[in-house]
């Protein structure tokens, strides 16, 4: 019985830090209607960040999530102005291609300097143990770590005015434009914000697993159902989003075995699409 | 312009040149994992291969009755990916004119080079293919030289065995077709043997968290883990299973802890054992190539680590190529594989020899293996030789 509870514990710090990948998926999604089909590569981006500045001057893996938060937003913005903001409001067929283009680039670039060999930041934290089982303190701090940053991220989009911002040209882009706000600047920061977060959770992932430049695939395909288990285009939901996916991990791993958890999952993703067209939080768009 | 004309003359004349001289060499295509998930084991099969190549040219090559060849190598990058080696084979064969072949590392993409190298009947020294259901198809070209997959954990149950006869085993392996060839076999063996199995897991080869599995090993109250897969699942799974303290009396693990890599795990790599196809401290007499110890020491000086078993592999599957050569007097294939098929010859890598029978043709029959174990001794992590008895270097830590 514990076991089962070990495991949906486990399940609830790892979904936290799905959560926070899924967050700027959802985010930019949100205000400017385009699925960012780079969210992976940006993740993998992420790790490598960290990897690279624990390799090159010994520091500890997490201050480099700052690092990662700012690479991030500036990778974003220019991102943004490259490619993004031509797009917006077109077909969404045109945005899919052309982030998606951007993911080839990206991974592209990536394997021809890093390979696809695996890669691994050192990192330990002592745990916390209960009975048998023992909840590792790197899953902890990830966790506490995501949580801390979606409440910056709340905080940020309802009391600054640049996070108002964003969420009026949400809500209605040219209500926004005629009150004054510079949608354009406003947009891109939005998107560099999701592009940081994005950065973000691939710094924490990296103190989890190892990784390599294909890894940002398979937390791209989370981030999609914790996206729509946390209503699409919410960013708080999304943290509920993950940890619920997180749940439901913790509860199936016990009763199944673990290559089914996939299926589960998608399954999970059809249902919820079926039952819940926005997802199951949403409530910020009509 | 007279001069840049005969300059061009000159200039082709040399390039014309250079098929004369190249007749004298005799071409051997391979791939390897240079990049992707395979990469840590695959390059220790290629360095192998690279030895074994600058040996062998260093004392004027392959004898050929009278003759003698120079090796040259054509190789490429497979991505640790089936559809690269099957493209990539087929290069080597059409394009790059190989004579023979080496196999890529790991039983899944042995058996794809194996449908190539057959369909144009080119000779391949499978190296680092364990499964036997390739060896099973009917080919008549793959030979290979490792022990089968069925006996990689006979050597961890046998400890077993001696230690805790009631044993509560837990069976987490990846789901590539050399792993599962494995701990199906082992498993069966653990049933007769009277072992409790408590788990059985498979995982998909990208898994990097392990978590959920260990959190099942814990809760099935197993004390013995047996599985693993290639180096990268099988070094994450031990350092996970050490950081969630599941406190197994015994764990091996196939692949991953031969490489002498995994002794940067540090703590994680303490006890856990793996079957191993050929360690530096085998004291085995060859009757052709370099002696173990002597293998080891070159290989030390020239890549500055110590030699695992893949790198043993590589340099020992191209030495029985080379006898089959020298022996045949002759290049030509059907010579060569026949040569082959009459092998039974000891190697720095142990003794070797071929099924001839045409359901099983090319499988190993006399290659044997043993079971390593990372122990600490003076606050310095080594691999120890705990079974069979009469190869081991060290007590079993259990």
């Amino acid at each position: 019985m514990i076991g089962i509870f070990a495991s949906i514990l486990d399940g609830i710090l790892v979904g936290a830090v799905y959560g926070l990948a899924a967050m700027g998926l959802t985010l930019i999604w949100g205000v400017m209607n385009v699925i960012n089909l780079s969210h992976g590569a940006i993740i993998v981006l992420g790790m490598f960040v960290v990897y690279f500045l624990t390799e090159l001057t010994g520091i500890s893996p997490y201050l480099g999530i700052p690092t990662g938060m700012i690479v991030g937003f500036i990778a974003g913005l220019i991102i943004y102005w490259v490619s993004v903001n031509r797009v917006i409001g077109r077909p969404i067929l045109m945005s899919l291609l052309a982030t998606f283009a951007l993911n080839m680039i990206i991974i592209g670039l990536a394997t021809a300097a890093w390979t696809t060999s695996p890669y691994n930041v050192p990192v330990a934290l002592p745990g916390i143990s209960v009975g048998n089982y023992t909840f590792t303190g790197t899953h902890i701090m990830a966790a506490i770590i995501a949580v801390v940053i979606a409440g910056l991220l709340y905080l940020f989009l309802h009391f600054t005015r640049p996070g108002k911002a964003i969420r009026a040209v949400a809500s209605n882009r040219d209500a926004a434009e005629l009150n004054g706000i510079p949608t354009r600047q406003t947009l891109s920061m939005a998107f560099g914000l999701g592009v940081a977060l994005a950065c973000i959770s691939g710094a924490l992932i990296s103190t989890l697993f190892p990784f390599t430049v294909l890894s940002g695939e398979a937390y791209q395909l989370k981030s999609f159902v914790v996206t729509v288990l946390g209503g699409l285009g919410n960013p708080a939901g999304a943290l509920l989003g993950g940890i619920a996916l997180g749940i439901v991990e913790g509860l199936a791993t016990p009763f199944t075995p673990v290559s089914w958890i996939p299926i589960i999952e998608f399954g999970l993703f059809v249902a919820t699409l079926i039952a819940f067209p926005r997802g199951i939080f949403a409530f910020t768009r009509p | 312009m007279k001069t840049t004309a005969a300059l061009l003359l000159g200039a082709a004349m040399a390039l014309a040149a250079v098929p004369a001289f190249a007749e004298d060499t005799i071409t051997i295509g391979f791939t390897a994992s240079q990049t992707g998930k395979l990469n840590n084991d695959s390059t220790s099969q290629l360095r192998g291969f690279e030895l074994w190549r600058d040996d062998v040219n260093a004392k004027g090559g392959i004898k050929v009755g009278d003759k003698s060849y120079k090796v040259k190598f054509v190789s490429y990058d497979d991505e640790s990916q089936n559809t690269r080696v099957q493209q990539l084979y087929t290069r080597l064969i059409t394009q790059d004119k190989a004579q023979f072949l080496f196999s890529p590392y790991s039983s899944g993409l042995v058996a794809t080079a194996a449908i190539i190298s057959e369909q144009y009947g080119k000779i391949m020294m499978s190296i680092g293919g364990a499964e036997e259901k390739t060896y099973k198809l009917g080919n008549k070209y793959l030979f290979q030289t490792y022990t089968g997959a069925s006996k990689y954990l006979a050597g961890a149950l046998d400890v077993l065995k001696k230690k805790n006869p009631k044993a509560k085993i837990a069976f987490v392996y990846e789901d590539d077709p050399f792993s599962k060839a494995v701990a199906q076999a082992t498993r069966e063996l653990a049933k007769q043997d009277g072992f409790t199995v408590a788990l059985e897991e498979s995982y998909s080869s990208s898994t990097t968290d392990f978590g959920p599995i260990i959190n099942k090993v814990i809760s099935s109250g197993a004390d013995a883990l047996l599985g693993g897969g290639h180096y990268a699942d099988g070094s994450t799974l031990a350092r996970q299973l050490h950081d969630q303290k599941a406190k197994l009396k015994w764990v091996t693990l196939l692949v991953a802890p031969d490489s002498p890599n995994f002794a940067k795990l540090g703590d994680a790599a303490v006890g856990v054992s793996v079957p191993s196809q050929w360690e530096p401290q085998v004291t085995y007499k060859p009757d052709f190539g370099p002696t173990p110890a002597e293998f080891t020491k070159e290989f030390k000086a020239k890549f500055n680590i110590e030699p695992g078993y893949h790198a043993a592999g590589g340099y020992g599957g191209a030495l029985i190529l080379q006898h089959a050569i020298e022996k045949a007097g002759s290049i030509d294939p059907q010579k060569v594989a026949a040569e082959l098929n009459k092998t039974d010859v000891t190697t720095l890598f142990g003794p070797c020899k071929f099924s001839t029978d045409p359901k099983s043709h090319g499988l190993q029959i006399a290659h044997t293996m043993v079971l390593a174990q990372w122990q600490m001794k003076d606050g310095k992590l080594v691999k120890e030789v705990i079974w069979p008895d009469n190869a081991k270097t060290s007590d079993i830590m259990y």
